[in-house]
This record gives structure tokens, C-alpha cells and sequence, in this order.
């Protein structure tokens, strides 16, 4: 069953077999949802209400509670800059603008491509490393404004290759 | 081994001793022994006691003793829960994650006991939704290697005493690591904080009750029940016994975390553990537990970092992340990145919180781009006022003494900024509307 976007919400199924005897697995399987779709999409929201037995207003209260559940699509990479006081004091601004000056994003845009979403997240319990980035999964620390470009640049277009090889 | 003040370390013993984090490495050097001792040689209610006579105070923020806390546990109802805090969210902290990516048997080791001494046959470890990679990897493995070896599921070491321990990922909100918040999201529902009482003791998570301790606290247990609470009471002071891991960041050389005894000065952490403040600047002021300190200037360098000592400098310990800033750093503008911090954390249930961040950040963006006047600094004021005592929890109540230090201690900067803006004398009409009802209010 896919839906006319493109959200095959079959690949479901697994999820709700796998927490169908767990109290409170809310969180988790909305977890697992985006794991599946990168978002949250309306489609998976409404199942998931369907299959839990709950009303679709409370998983909508729940998905936007939190901040790292999303329910728009997002680009194919996200980099995520800690704006924590210690990455602040670090440098932070210096990355934001050297993101906006490369790509014309900000903070929660996405570019026109889809490459590349960036967020701006508050301390990510690496102070140490300020000012602390993350690209993808992929945990980038003590980082000035050409290194972090230039890093950018390389996972995307190297994820292009793969891609394509 | 250990550091200057400490022979060897009590909690970070990864840091004395290779490959700790495996099962193997742990039991070769004494892992898991605590619990042998507790489970064939003690009572539940001896665990409880020594925990209690070692004086093991909460790491995760207030300071509650432990053994006091398990002693609350109703015994005659069941199932009861184990609940481990490692949400980790406060700005600046980041001991928790060392201790689960290195050490992570002492705490699972500590969990089992605490589950043993209270009576309680299933736990959860609560970590943020950032400790992803750890908690799906390393952290799971541990478990699991402490299942294979029979520390973990049924009949624990043969005795009749059995315990299940999941691993739980939180989705992103500061406030989850507020105790009551953090049962509502590992229930799955949106993580607000409960009123209490009732408390967690009594009626946690599913209503039943529910021990929640910070994973440093519990990392503490395995040594105090083998070594005993005289050996524990060496370290510290009478009232702080113990050691402590202090997150250290912000403008210093070799930000980190260190474990020292509790009651170390200030000046220590700074000066010998991090090397002092860059290009060897002035400390301007010291942020004692993350975002939610008030702000001590210099003249606390030589307080000692224990409860007591913090609190009667007007401050407190915290989660002890210490966050420095120097003399290169803007005073207004970090107290403004706080106040955002907490705008944005804030959970929405209350509006002393939700309004006062909210109007909080709309002055600091205003004096900060010049348009203040001395009014708006006396705004400040005002709205904190309003805040400080009536909001629902402590997030809220945290939001105030960031704001109220900064004014004491740095107000020539706030004025600075504000005598640009009576040049330009530009009337915020946001502003004004805000001040009728903060005045209105309060005259209710
Ligand atoms: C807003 C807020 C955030 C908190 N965050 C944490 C946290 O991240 N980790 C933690 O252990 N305790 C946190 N606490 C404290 C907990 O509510 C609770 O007191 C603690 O987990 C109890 O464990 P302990 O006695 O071992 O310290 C927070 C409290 C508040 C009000
Ligand atoms: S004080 Fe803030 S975080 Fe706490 S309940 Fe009120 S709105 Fe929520
Ligand atoms: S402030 Fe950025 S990791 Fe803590």
C-alpha cells in the first residue's frame, strides 16, 4: 500500500509486531517511524493513532512536543550546530554565518537542492569539544568555519558517489 | 593512576584501569563483587543502610541522599520500578555519557543493587535522545554481557532474587530530565512535569513506586557496599562525603571532566585541572551548575565545591558542571543565550514559565540591539520577580537566578547598553503592553 507521495506504510507492520506487548511505546515506535521516512509523516501519524487505539490529537501532541521528532521532510544530510553556552563561547555565530555565506541557509532550512538541512541544537553533552557539530551521525568537534564547509562538502558529494557507483 | 588528590578513582576507574567497559576487564578487577557480597551476605534493608550511613548525596542536581530516598519505598506494593536519570540535558554536563561509554558495569552494577535493596524487579535507564549511538550500542552490549553472565534476568547469581533492565531513548526536551516529566515520557506521553505529592516514591512510573536517581549516583554504589560507608566518608567533607565528576568548560585551557573529592576549591578545578582561563585572562564569572546557576563572580574562587559551601555563596552545586567566562565575555549576551535556552525548553504547562521566557528573551533582544532603555533593565527585574516562586517546577524557578546574578554582578553592562537606547528613545509598544500585564497581574 503506497500512498500517492511515496509513503509505503507497510513497511510499518514490523514496528507495531515489535512493540505490540509494551506499555507506553508511544515514543518508540514514533522513533522507529522516522527511522523509516526520515519524518513523520500525516499518513504514519493517523496509523499509528488507528493501530494504538488512541486519539490522532494525542500523537500529534506527543510528535510535536519533542524536538527531535519532525513533521516535515527534511534534506538527505543534517548538520546539527550546538549553540550550548560553551559552543556559543566557542564560536558558534562564526559557523552559522559561514553556512549562510556557502549554501544561503539558516538554521532550520533545508537547501533548494534537498542536499542539506541545517539545525541549531543546545549542548550536546560534548562541551569539551566546543564548538561541537553533527553531520548526519557523524560527531565533528572543536570546529572553524572553512574546516566544517569543506567537510560538508566532501560527505555530500562523496554520498553522491555512492550513490551513483 | 587516580590524580593528585585521589589515589585511584572511584568512579572513573576506566581511567586506571584498560578495558573496564567489557565484562571481562570489569570482573578481573573486582566488577560485580559488591553485588556478590550484597546478594549472598546481606540483607536488602543492609543495602539501604550502608548506602544511607555512607551519606551518598543525589548527583543529579539536588543533592537528596540516596539510602533516604530507597528508605521511602513502600514494601508492600508491587511490582515497583527502578528508574536511572540519564537525560543529561543541563547545559555544560557531560559526565554521565564518560561514565555509561567507559564504566558502564559499575552502573548497571549499582542499578542491581539499588533494584535488590528496594525490592524492585524492573529498571529503565532514561538517556536523551542524543546518546542514540551509545545507548543502541556499547551501552546494550554491557547489558547484555551482564545478562550472558547471569548478573541480570532470573535467579541473579542463584539467589532467589531476579531483575529485567531496559534501555529507554528520550526524543529531545530538557524537561524530561525534570523526575516526574521523565515518567510521563517513559510512559509515552508528552513530557510535562506531575504535581507533587504525590512523589515517585510512592506513585512513579504506572503509578507504582519508583526509585529515580541520577547514573552517577548509582555508579557510586558498588564501591560504598564494598568498601563500606567509613572507607566512603574519607573522601569529601562530613556533610558532602565523597567524590564528585566536575564538568569543566566554557574559556578555560583543558575543559573536561575531573573527579575530585568533594569540598575541592574552585580554584583547583580551574588552575590545576584546567590549566586556567585562555591567554591567561581574568575569571569574570563562574557558572556552578550549567544554565541554571546563579553566577558567582571571582571572590568565589576559593569557595569549596561541596552542597554547603556553594549554597552559602549564594549559589549551588548542581549538577556541578562549571562553565567559566573571562573577561572577553559579553555579560548580557550569555545571560541572554540562557534565557533563550529556557524559553525554548520551556514545556508550555505554566505561564509564569512559558510568558516570563518568553518576554525575558524579547527585553535582552532589545537591549542587545541597542533599542533598551533603563526601563527595560528594570523590566528584567520585574518579570523575575513575577516568575520566582510560582511556577509549577524547577525548570521555571532555574530560569531566575542566571538573570538576577547577572544584574547584580554585571549591571555598568546592562546600563552601558541601555543608555543607548535613551538616545534613541523608541517606545516598544510590545513592551508596554507587557508591562500592563505583569502590573495587573501582580495585583491579583
Ligand atoms: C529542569 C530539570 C532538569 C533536570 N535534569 C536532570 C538530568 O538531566 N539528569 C538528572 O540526573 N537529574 C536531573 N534533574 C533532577 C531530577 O529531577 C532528579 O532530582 C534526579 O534525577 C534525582 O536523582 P538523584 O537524587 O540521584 O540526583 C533535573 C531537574 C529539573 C528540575
Ligand atoms: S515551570 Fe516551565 S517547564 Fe515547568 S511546568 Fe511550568 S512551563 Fe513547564
Ligand atoms: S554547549 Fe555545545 S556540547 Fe555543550
Amino acid at each position: 500500500m503506497t500512498h500517492e507521495n511515496g509513503i509505503d506504510l507497510a513497511l510499518m507492520d514490523e514496528v507495531f509486531q515489535k512493540y505490540s506487548q509494551q506499555k507506553g511505546a508511544l515514543i518508540p515506535i514514533l522513533q522507529n517511524a522516522q527511522d523509516i521516512y526520515g519524518f513523520l509523516p500525516q499518513e504514519a501519524l493517523q496509523l499509528i493513532a488507528d493501530k494504538m487505539g488512541v486519539s490522532i490529537g494525542k500523537v500529534y501532541g506527543v510528535a510535536t512536543f519533542y524536538a527531535q521528532f519532525y513533521l516535515e521532510k527534511r534534506g538527505r544530510h543534517i548538520l546539527k550546530l550546538c549553540d550550548g553556552t560553551a559552543c556559543h563561547v566557542k564560536g558558534t555565530p562564526l559557523l552559522v554565518t559561514a553556512l549562510g555565506d556557502g549554501y544561503h541557509i539558516q538554521p532550520g532550512e533545508t537547501t533548494e537542492d534537498g542536499d542539506l538541512t541545517i539545525e541549531i541544537v543546545y549542548c550536546l553533552g560534548s562541551c569539551a569539544l566546543a564548538p561541537v557539530t553533527i553531520l548526519d551521525d557523524q560527531v565533528m568537534g572543536r570546529m572553524r568555519p572553512e574546516m566544517m564547509v569543506r567537510k560538508v562538502q566532501k560527505h555530500i558529494k562523496d554520498a553522491q558517489k555512492a550513490a551513483g557507483a | 593512576m587516580g590524580n593528585e588528590l585521589l589515589e585511584k578513582y572511584v568512579l572513573f576507574r576506566h581511567r586506571d584501569v584498560e578495558d573496564i567497559h567489557k565484562i571481562d576487564g570489569y570482573t578481573a578487577n573486582d566488577g560485580y563483587t559488591a553485588l556478590k557480597k550484597a546478594l549472598e551476605t546481606m540483607k536488602p534493608e543492609d543495602v539501604t543502610n550502608v548506602v544511607k550511613n555512607a551519606g551518598l548525596r543525589g548527583r543529579g542536581g539536588a543533592g537528596f541522599p540516596a539510602g533516604v530516598k530507597w528508605s521511602f519505598i513502600p514494601k508492600d506494593i508491587f511490582p515497583k520500578y527502578i528508574v536511572v536519570n540519564a537525560d543529561e540535558s543541563e547545559p555544560g554536563t557531560f559526565k554521565d555519557r564518560e561514565i555509561m561509554t567507559y564504566n558502564p558495569h559499575q552502573l548497571i552494577e549499582g542499578i542491581i543493587m539499588c533494584a535488590y535493596a528496594v525490592g524492585a524487579e524492573t529498571a529503565y535507564i532514561y538517556g536523551r535522545g542524543e546518546f542514540r549511538t551509545l545507548f543502541l550500542g556499547r551501552l546494550q552490549e554491557a547489558v547484555d554481557e551482564a545478562y550472558a553472565k547471569g548478573f541480570l534476568g532470573k535467579n541473579i547469581l542463584g539467589s532467589d532474587f531476579s531483575m529485567d533492565l531496559y534501555l529507554h531513548l528520550g526524543a529531545g526536551a530538557y524537561i524530561c530530565g525534570e523526575e516526574t516529566a521523565l515518567l510521563n515520557s517513559l510512559e509515552g506521553l508528552m513530557g510535562q512535569p506531575r504535581s507533587r505529592p504525590p512523589f515517585p516514591a510512592v506513585e512513579g512510573l504506572y503509578a507504582k513506586p519508583t526509585v529515580i536517581n541520577n547514573v552517577e549516583t548509582l555508579t557510586n554504589v558498588p564501591p560504598i557496599v564494598a568498601n563500606g560507608a567509613d572507607w566512603y566518608h574519607q573522601f569529601g567533607t562530613e556533610r558532602s562525603p565523597g567524590t564528585k565528576i566536575f564538568s569543566l568548560s566554557g574559556r578555560v585551557n583543558k575543559p573536561g571532566n575531573y573527579e575530585l573529592p568533594l569540598g575541592t576549591p574552585i580554584r583547583y578545578l580551574i588552575e590545576e585541572c584546567g590549566g586556567g582561563v585562555i591567554d591567561g585572562k581574568a575569571v569574570k564569572g563562574i557558572l556552578p551548575a550549567g544554565a541554571s546557576s546563579a553566577i558567582v563572580g571571582p571572590e568565589a574562587l576559593d569557595v569549596t565545591m561541596d552542597y554547603e559551601a556553594m549554597a552559602a555563596a549564594g549559589t549551588m552545586l548542581g549538577s556541578a558542571s562549571f562553565i567559566i567566562m573571562d573577561e572577553t565575555v559579553d555579560a548580557v549576551w550569555a545571560a541572554e543565550k540562557n534565557v533563550k535556552f529556557f524559553k525554548h525548553e520551556s514545556c508550555g504547562k505554566c505561564s509564569p514559565c512559558r510568558e516570563g521566557s518568553f518576554w525575558l528573551t524579547s527585553v535582552y533582544r532589545k537591549l542587545r540591539e541597542g533599542r533598551g532603555s533603563k526601563k527595560d533593565v528594570e523590566m528584567l527585574e520585574t518579570i523575575i520577580n513575577q516568575m520566582e516562586g510560582n511556577c509549577f517546577c524547577l525548570l521555571g524557578e532555574f530560569t531566575v537566578p542566571g538573570v538576577r546574578t547577572s544584574l547584580a554582578l554585571f549591571r555598568d553592562e546592562y546600563e552601558a547598553l541601555a543608555r543607548n537606547g535613551d538616545e534613541m528613545a523608541q517606545p516598544d509598544h510590545n513592551l508596554v503592553l507587557a508591562e500592563q500585564m505583569l502590573n495587573s497581574q501582580s495585583k491579583v
